[in-house]
């Protein structure tokens, strides 16, 4: 027993004791993505074709690659974290529901490592 | 008690399915379909890193009628989640909450989908 009132230590946790950070990081990486995803489709609009030569090269630029890794990074925090309630939302099973949301987890942190270390390799002159 | 003068909401037989409620499941049926797609944007990018050869075999799987109807369903979910996305963000700073605008804005969205989804594909 503290000193603190009953409504001291609930204020700002709600039912859960938690959700403003899981709610705040889904809208903030929402708007990092309409910015980081704009810019992806605008460019790929803007690419001359899909040749092998033409991809490897404009990823391979720092201007380019540096938006294309956050924007992979990015995706998949988002997406993390998009999964993650749909899985809270439908799977019910105590078991199953924690294996789905640690599978979920370390898929995205897999997804989001490939991404990356590929952007660094092509920028690194990999595979030209 | 009388009660024939009481209204007798919600009456499911006459009850009219809300488009909003659409639109709020296909956010999130789209973000599920990105998610899945994010597998393969990654795929594309590891395929760049691995040279010319993995490169023409990724090209060749996404040329096929398969990889072509996923990357329009892939643009459509992202434009979708993209423009649902905004309606989602002026909601969370209190704006657009009355039903006429919720209608409105998520008929837009409908709209906006439509017309990007074609005009990217045109434009490509």
């Amino acid at each position: 027993m503290g000193l603190r009132t009953p409504l001291g230590r609930v204020l700002g946790h709600g039912a859960a004791h938690a959700g403003t950070e899981h709610w705040w990081s889904q809208r903030l990486s929402a708007v990092a993505l309409l910015v980081l995803g704009i810019w992806f489709l605008i460019s790929l609009l803007l690419l001359p074709g899909f040749s092998f030569d033409t991809v490897h090269a404009w990823l391979a630029r720092p201007w380019n690659a540096v938006p294309v890794m956050l924007l992979a990074g990015t995706m998949a925090w988002h997406s993390s974290l998009g999964v993650q309630v749909v899985i809270e939302d439908y799977v019910h099973q105590p078991f199953i529901r924690i294996v789905s949301l640690i599978l979920s987890k370390f898929a995205h942190v897999v997804l989001a490592a490939v991404a990356l270390f590929a952007v660094v390799l092509i920028a690194l002159g990999n595979g030209s | 008690m009388d009660n024939r003068q009481r209204p007798m909401s919600p009456h499911l037989f006459i009850y009219r399915w809300p488009m909003t409620m659409t639109v709020s499941i296909l956010h999130r049926i789209t973000g599920v379909m990105l998610s899945l797609g994010l597998i393969v944007l990654v795929a594309w990018l590891a395929s760049v890193a691995a040279g010319a050869e993995s490169y023409a075999r990724f090209g060749g799987i996404m040329d096929s009628v398969i990889g072509r109807i996923f990357l329009v369903l892939w643009t459509a979910a992202l434009f979708f989640h993209l423009a649902n996305g905004v309606r989602h963000l002026f909601w969370d700073v209190g704006l657009g909450f009355e039903i006429p605008q919720a209608n409105a804005t998520g008929w837009t969205v409908i709209a906006s989908t439509v017309v990007l989804t074609l005009a990217y594909w045109l434009a490509l």
